[in-house]
């Protein structure tokens, strides 16, 4: 799952990533991570790398990726 | 009815402004960005597609590099206040807005140096002047695009350009222009670009904003501190867009209307939008233009500017004009000085002031010609009568 700074940038990352195809789910930040928006986007691990090169590209700034 | 005051606040709307707005006041409500739940979070796509709308229509890549703001003036305000310090030298010109001239005057007051640059009567400007003010100190040059008295276009292309090359930030005042003219803030090298959703975007008023070019906003100080519904771990602003500059719960229920006219805009295009207006503006300015009395300012071409245009019937001041447009026509207009002063000492209607009409979307060459045909009668009857 990736955290971010804030909303705005969550929901940036939801758009670039659903328009290649990812699978994801918007959830609230589980408990035992914290993050500065409260917001977080769920993704299956076997995406990891792509996402990392999709958000990479767009320069988008995440406060970083986690497994649960 | 004939509404043409579009200038002030275009009106009516695109039905599905209305529609959007409505939408979300019943479906969605929530404060964007807040918490976690799927209505905040819809809130916060709702403020996010607007955003992405607006990038798009102004060429800008990153959509997070808008802020909202409540309307041009506060955009403005976060721009020149946020850049200008003592000591530093700020360029204008003769034709802006007072939410332009008053925050630099403010500023001139508090060791802010200003060099206004003066345009031609028919409110045209020589970049070539702006480019001889540039002084060793200047930080900061801003232009209006499009005059809100005579829809004058500023040459911001070659302005852009000159202060690319002298290291000098450039800050548009597109309030009369965004939606209404094409706009391209990497074309046109603009650093700071102030807009306002009410007038061509077709959102309802309390919506605006800034988009700040990437890296600009070191040295932009925001206009107000508090919470983001982000870092809220930190007793201090964010420093990341939009959060740095957007404080406070925002007029989302505004975003989702401005969002849905930003999309009216994309999908009928700013080039199919200007050549309606530009064939109803032909008309007002070949008609006006041929009335005897009647004195037209500005370029006298409807390529050359936006549907904005100001005249005078010699001998009736410009209120009573709009006064006898709206009780005998049922035309409303805009009379006096429209809240930009310099701009009419410029043109050399200033006390005066002048008679400003404003077509929009919905006036058709129909109505162009009732108000023809309303100022020649006023102008032949002359001053007096009917009082
Ligand atoms: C050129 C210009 N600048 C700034 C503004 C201010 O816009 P707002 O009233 O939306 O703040 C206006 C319109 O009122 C305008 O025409």
């Amino acid at each position: 799952m990736v955290l971010f700074h804030s909303i705005s940038g969550a929901l940036r990352a939801e758009k670039l990533l659903k328009a290649e195809g990812v699978p994801l789910k918007m959830i609230p930040v589980p408990r035992h991570l914290s993050s500065d928006c409260g917001i977080c986007i769920r993704f299956e691990r076997a995406d990891e790398l792509k996402v990392e090169g999709i958000l990479g590209r767009s320069k988008l700034e995440i406060q970083g990726i986690h497994q649960i | 009815m004939i509404y043409l005051d579009n200038a002030a606040t275009s009106w009516p709307k695109p039905e599905v402004v209305y529609q959007a707005m409505n939408n979300f006041m019943r479906q969605v409500g929530a404060s964007p960005g807040r918490s976690g739940h799927r209505l905040s979070i819809e809130a916060g796509r709702v403020v996010y597609e607007t955003r992405e709308s607006l990038a798009r229509l102004f060429n800008i890549d990153d959509p997070l590099r808008i802020i909202f703001t409540s309307n041009a003036t506060e955009a403005l305000n976060v721009a020149i206040n946020g850049v200008l310090r003592p000591g530093d030298h700020a360029i204008t010109s003769s034709m802006e807005h007072n939410s332009v001239m008053r925050p630099l005057r403010a500023l001139q007051e508090r060791g802010v140096e200003l060099t206004v640059v003066s345009c031609s009567k028919e409110g045209f400007l020589d970049p070539g002047g702006i480019e001889k003010a540039i002084k060793p100190n200047t930080r900061l040059i801003v232009l209006n695009h499009a005059s809100n008295v005579v829809g004058t276009l500023l040459p911001v292309i070659e302005v852009g350009a000159i202060a690319r090359r002298h290291g000098v930030l450039f800050c548009v005042d597109a309030a009369q222009s965004a939606g209404a003219y094409p706009l391209d803030v990497s074309f046109m090298k603009v650093d700071l670009l102030a807009f306002t959703g009410h007038k061509s975007l077709f959102g309802p008023q309390g919506t605006g904003g800034l988009y700040i070019r990437q890296g600009v906003e070191d040295v932009v100080e925001p206009l107000m501190h508090g919470g983001t519904g982000s870092r809220s771990d930190s007793e201090h602003q964010p420093d990341f867009l939009p959060d740095k500059y957007e404080s406070g719960t925002p007029n989302t229920v505004g975003l989702a209307g401005l969002g849905a006219g930003v999309q009216f805009v994309l999908s009928q295009g700013v080039d199919a939008l200007r050549e309606k207006e530009e064939k109803v503006m032909y008309l007002l300015i070949e008609g006006l233009g041929a009335i005897p009395g009647v004195t037209l300012y500005g370029s006298g071409d409807a390529r050359e500017q936006v549907a904005v245009l100001s005249f005078n019937i010699a001998g009736i001041a410009s209120s009573e004009v709009a006064m006898r447009l709206e009780e005998e026509y049922d035309i409303l207009c805009r009379p006096g000085l429209q809240c930009a002063p310099i701009a009419h000492k410029t043109l050399g209607t200033f006390p005066g002031g002048t008679v400003r009409v404003s077509p929009g979307y919905f006036t058709t060459e129909d109505e162009a010609d009732i108000v023809l045909r309303a100022v020649c009668n006023i102008a032949s009857m002359g001053k007096g009568i009917g009082l």
